[in-house]
């Protein structure tokens, strides 16, 4: 398992295609924090994203933050949420506005892995409930969008030593949560058998 | 009479307030040990990475006075009254609601309540029916013990229940809570607490499995039968190999609790409800003069 730095967003696709499931990321530059309302926005309600999201990170998040002044925010806490809630929106995230990775905790199910290799997209995963030391480890919230979805905006973070992040759907048709599905469904017949 | 008890209103919602935020920044010691105890177990290398970020994250969570979580969660509060205690349920229950939305404003924390039907926010942690408030009654007794315990999303969302046959026996009951817990893979946080609330009726044993889940790390139930089924849980979870995050690995589960309650001859309901590895908790006693000692650990 190889350890590496990507800089989002990406602008060479071989940054995405050199990680293989189960490798360890540090992610610098900017991401997006994205959510189950805002993603309902631009797909279900058809309304174009006020950002561009080419070969964008995006995190699945809702901010703990502190009104500074208009469009302005300072962060309290922040965290990542379930993103098996919101897989339905990978296929159009990629192939319609170019979104290149997507960060959650608990994985993505198989649905993802398809659309994922097709597009040259990864899921990482990280930690959750982790969110003191990802707090520390987002500079700034350098733009807000779609406020009136508070705390489900549109977020431009910029992150340093972001991670550590697990790549857990690789865009070769990996997935990690398929193994340990797979691996954990044996053993259950095993245990079954014994009981 | 009036001031007794408007003081002792004030100390429950002071407590109330004190413990929500308590419980989200300072994670109890008895959890603390079970994680290292976990990150020493731990042969994977993702679930070694995962388990060392916890560490550092309850760290840092110290260093810099901030959330271990960014759920703040719905608030569940844990109540044992004394039935000589001088403020009746009643009003515990204002007092608690109000310091759940007086610690909301104040620190502030994001508010996550919403109406079920209509997705629209309800208010600083408050709403029809929140907090939710769980209700024992200690005869001889004039003090009042207050728990609580946020209760985040991802976890809740991996709750289940199945109205086993008496015929599925205990075989029945192991194999639904082993279903349930790698059906949930990574999405409840693993490696947390798996609460599990058998016998009663369908709401009892839903009800059951949340009381287990508050209990300090590891903490057996005190009949030995039960306590056995805990154990036997416990091992077989953790040779599920989901691990850490749901990535793989050895450590799936920190603990099983089971509580228990006689049933009808012909139920045998299981309940499972899942509390993630930052299990947060705190409590404090309200003496009838209204003095609030406070006890992270128990």
């Amino acid at each position: 398992m190889a350890r590496h730095q990507v800089t989002f967003p990406v602008t060479d696709p071989a940054e995405i295609v050199k990680l293989r499931a189960g490798d360890e990321v540090i992610v610098q530059g900017h991401i997006i924090g994205i959510r189950d309302r805002t993603q309902i926005r631009i797909f279900d309600q058809g309304i174009e994203p006020p950002m561009d999201l080419t070969g964008a990170f995006l995190l699945h998040t809702a901010p703990n933050v502190r009104k500074l002044g208009p469009g302005r925010y300072e962060k309290i806490c922040i965290g990542t949420t379930t993103s098996a809630r919101m897989v339905r929106f990978t296929e159009g995230l990629g192939s319609q506005y170019g979104v290149r990775a997507i960060c959650g905790k608990g994985g993505f199910p198989d649905e993802a892995i398809e659309p994922m290799q097709r597009l040259g997209m990864v899921y990482f995963a990280i930690v959750g409930g982790a969110a003191a030391l990802e707090t520390t480890q987002i500079e700034e919230i350098e733009e807000v969008a779609w406020e009136e979805l508070m705390p489900e905006c549109l977020w431009k973070f910029r992150v340093k030593d972001f991670g550590p992040l697990t790549v857990g759907i690789d865009a070769h048709g990996n997935s990690l949560y398929r193994e340990v599905q797979d691996r954990a469904r044996e053993k259950l017949e095993e245990i079954y058998a014994r009981l | 009479m009036t001031a007794v008890a408007t003081d002792l209103f004030a100390s429950v919602e002071g407590a109330g307030a004190h413990l929500y935020v308590w419980a989200l920044k300072d994670i109890p010691q008895d959890l603390r040990d079970a994680l290292e105890d976990a990150a020493g177990k731990e042969t994977s290398v993702t679930g070694q990475r995962v388990l060392q970020t916890i560490l550092r994250n309850v760290q840092v969570a110290e260093t810099e006075r901030n959330l271990v979580c960014q759920d703040t969660g719905i608030a569940v509060y844990y109540c044992r009254v004394g039935e000589r205690f001088p403020l009746h349920p009643a009003r515990i229950y204002e007092a608690l609601k109000a310091g759940t939305e007086r610690a909301t404003v104040e620190h502030p924390l994001r508010s996550n309540t919403v109406h079920t039907l209509t997705r629209e926010n309800t208010g600083p942690n408050v709403g029809f029916r929140v907090p939710i408030v769980h209700w024992d009654f200690v005869p001889d007794w004039d003090g009042l013990d207050v728990k609580c315990v946020p209760k985040g999303s991802g976890s809740e969302n991996m709750s289940f229940l199945k109205m086993c046959v008496p015929a599925d026996g205990v075989t029945g009951i192991k194999k639904f809570v082993l279903e349930s817990i790698v059906g949930a893979g990574g999405k409840p946080c693993p490696p947390g607490i798996v609460g599990v609330g058998i016998g009663g009726s369908a709401d009892y044993a839903m009800h059951l499995a949340k009381e287990a889940i508050a209990r300090p790390v590891g903490t057996r139930n005190p009949d030995p039968l039960v306590a056995e089924l805990e154990e036997d849980l416990f091992d077989l979870l953790n040779e599920t190999g989901v691990g850490p995050m749901g990535l793989g690995g050895d450590v799936t589960v920190l603990s099983v609790h089971v509580e228990h309650a006689d049933t009808h001859m012909t139920l045998n309901p299981v309940a499972v409800n899942y509390q993630c590895w930052a299990a947060r908790r705190a409590s404090a006693h309200v003496a009838a003069d209204g003095t609030v000692t406070y006890e992270r650990d128990a």
